[in-house]
């Protein structure tokens, strides 16, 4: 029988799994996905916690998580293109300045 | 029982995600997790933001990303310190060339995934009561309510945000006319 707890555990370790991934890779797909990974961490315990206080904000929090998430990959990916034109890298090393 | 094999499913997949070299793995991994984590909402009671995280999250964000790996056209990072490319471009006899293992692999992947919905969908459908103490509010006609009443302000403030992602999303990535 699976608990909150368990809900909240798995949640837990897929943010960290998401945290490493943002830290631990040098591509900035792979960042935005980890980005991704974490959000829905976060989504799940949304939903966790609305199912066991049993009231349904919980669900609509995450449909507002994935609304905001839908609009940050839109507008990610959009700068991520713009920057690929200038250096033709995905490395985010070569793209610490703002202005060029 | 069934959320162990979810939750396995999820953190794997996740795992896979940060440890792959090539992005367009990572995106189709990071479906099965997402996949898996909609699962894990249909036993929280919840198949509005199932289905919704399959629709918009596996079916639209994924697939935004999938295109933009495929149109920067870089698939490695790190390239000059890959080896196995330049061993599969140094002998194209012996071994399927990899656009190939890439196109059935892919076919496979997309029969499984096809299924694991259908049967997924179908146990969302037809199961009964869970194991926590109160009531559920599953039903899509409540959380519309709650979102038309108490959220609605919410509600309208996303549509301007989703305008001002669009608006932004096209000026940035707008070629520069020079």
């Amino acid at each position: 029988m699976a608990t909150l707890n368990h809900y909240l555990v798995l949640s837990a370790i897929l943010f960290a799994i998401g945290t490493a991934g943002v830290f631990v890779r040098r591509n900035l797909i792979t960042i935005f996905l980890s980005i991704e990974i974490m959000l829905n961490a976060v989504n799940l315990t949304f939903v966790a916690f609305g199912r066991s206080l049993g009231v349904a904000d919980g669900q609509i929090i995450v449909f507002f998580v994935m609304t905001v998430a839908a609009a940050e990959a839109a507008v990610g990916l959009a700068i991520v293109i713009a920057l690929f034109r200038h250096r033709e890298t995905l490395n985010p090393d070569s793209w610490t300045a703002l202005k060029w | 029982m069934i959320f162990y094999v979810f939750a396995a499913i999820a953190v794997v997949a996740s795992l896979l995600v940060i440890a792959q070299r090539n992005p367009i793995y990572s995106v189709l991994l990071l479906i099965a997790s997402f996949g898996a984590l909609s699962g894990l909402y249909v036993l929280l009671d919840a198949p509005f933001i199932a289905v919704i995280q399959i629709i918009v999250y596996a079916g639209a964000i994924m697939v935004l990303f999938l295109f933009v790996v495929m149109l920067l056209n870089a698939p490695h990072e790190d390239v000059e310190r890959d080896e196995y490319t330049h061993t599969h471009r140094g002998a194209p006899g012996d071994v399927a060339p990899p656009q190939l293992l890439v196109a059935t692999l892919s076919m496979r992947l997309g029969a499984v995934l096809a299924v694991a919905l259908v049967v997924e969908l179908v146990w969302a459908l037809g199961r009964g009561e869970s194991e926590f103490g109160v009531a559920a509010v599953s039903s899509v006609s409540a959380i519309g309510h709650l979102l038309f009443t108490d959220y609605s302000f919410a509600f309208e403030v996303t549509s301007i945000l989703i305008l001002v992602a669009m608006v932004g999303a096209v000026v940035l990535a707008r070629r520069e006319a020079s």
